[in-house]
């Protein structure tokens, strides 16, 4: 399964409901706030660390860089560009969407 | 709404503001001038393009107030000021020279 | 300096009482709309000179992050017009240090110099403003 969320981790609990509910071999994609999540030095950042050991954790690069983040990612985040996006979403057999 | 210059068109809004920045060119320029009935001068062309540096720098048409300072820090009180920029652009040098040099209307304008 | 005259009569109409003005910045930037939209208003009211201080907390803070790049994503990049504040005269800008520590990021970080204040200094500050308009 994939997950993606796309709220700040800071302002919503998306993430945090994620990786509760996320089961090992899924994947999760963070778009727009949600790269957030995928930045050094922040709270949820140890959480999505621990969460890596079973899971897959991509971040849309657009979004990084529009926040200027791109240099702030956490070690083994895979970033992708729209078409990665659609090749996560075209490769599992459903997706659920954190809103 | 558009105009037309040498086969190449330019996309207006309702007030004759280019929507599009990066189509903006000399021509575009004087066009647009003649528009607003202002003759361009040596001294017109140091504003305009002044705007586009500023626009460049900041993503924002600055308020006439602004460009006053901000003109005076670079050229000189002789023409950071409001009569010599309105004498440049009788109708606002924040809204005409704007306009002219492609940039969408100034935040703050009131 | 010549004082100008667009936008400028309005002193005289509106002279006298200045009051202190916070803008509350806690959104980031382009995932909603508040973080434009609040440094637009921010922007026209310069032209009303008055004692305006802008505060930057919780995911407020990462409008102010260094090296943002939009045009993959299409949209406009804001940035940059926070260094434009200068020009207009907006030139009390603070950040809560909490919410700067808790995102993994130091003033190094950020586009434009800012008082870094503590939460205790930063509820001191918005309790001496007389209009807090948050965002």
């Amino acid at each position: 399964m994939l997950h993606i969320v796309n709220k700040s981790p800071s302002e919503k609990n998306a993430l945090d409901s994620c990786l509760r509910t996320v089961k090992k071999g899924s994947s999760i994609l963070l778009i727009e706030d949600g790269v957030y999540g995928a930045t050094k030095g922040t709270a949820a950042a140890g959480k999505l660390a621990a969460a890596m050991a079973d899971v897959q954790v991509f971040a849309l690069w657009p979004d990084l860089e529009a926040r200027g983040m791109q240099d702030n990612v956490i070690d083994g985040v895979k970033q992708v560009d729209y078409a990665g996006f659609v090749d996560l979403v075209a490769a599992d057999k459903n997706v659920q969407s954190w809103l | 709404m558009a105009f037309e210059i040498n086969g190449k068109t330019y996309e207006t809004d309702e007030e004759g503001y280019l929507v599009n920045l990066s189509e903006w060119d000399e021509e575009a320029a004087k066009y647009l001038a003649v528009e607003e009935k202002v003759e361009m001068t040596e001294n017109h062309w140091e504003v305009v393009n002044f705007l586009r540096e500023y626009y460049n720098d900041y993503q924002i048409a600055p308020a006439v107030r602004v460009l006053t300072k901000a003109i005076g820090k670079k050229l000189g009180p002789e023409k950071g000021n409001s009569k010599y920029l309105y004498e440049l652009f009788p109708y606002g040098p924040a809204k005409q020279a704007c306009k002219i040099a492609g940039l969408p209307k100034p935040t703050g304008c009131i | 300096m010549t004082e100008s005259t667009g936008g400028i009569d309005m002193d005289e109409e509106s002279s006298g009482t200045i009051k202190k003005f916070a803008f509350v910045n806690r959104k980031a930037p382009y995932g909603t709309i508040y973080a434009l939209e609040s440094l637009e208003v921010v922007l026209i009211s310069a032209a009303f000179d008055q004692d305006v201080s802008l505060v930057f907390m919780d995911d407020g803070v990462y409008e102010l992050k260094k090296g943002q790049g939009t045009k993959a994503v299409g949209m406009k990049n804001f940035s940059p017009t926070y260094r434009a504040l200068e020009g207009y005269d907006i030139e009390k800008l603070y950040v809560e240090k909490e919410s700067m520590e808790a995102r993994g990021l130091t003033e190094d970080d950020l586009v434009v110099p800012v008082e870094v204040l503590t939460s205790e200094e930063m509820a001191t500050l918005m309790d001496e403003q007389d209009v807090v308009l948050s965002f």
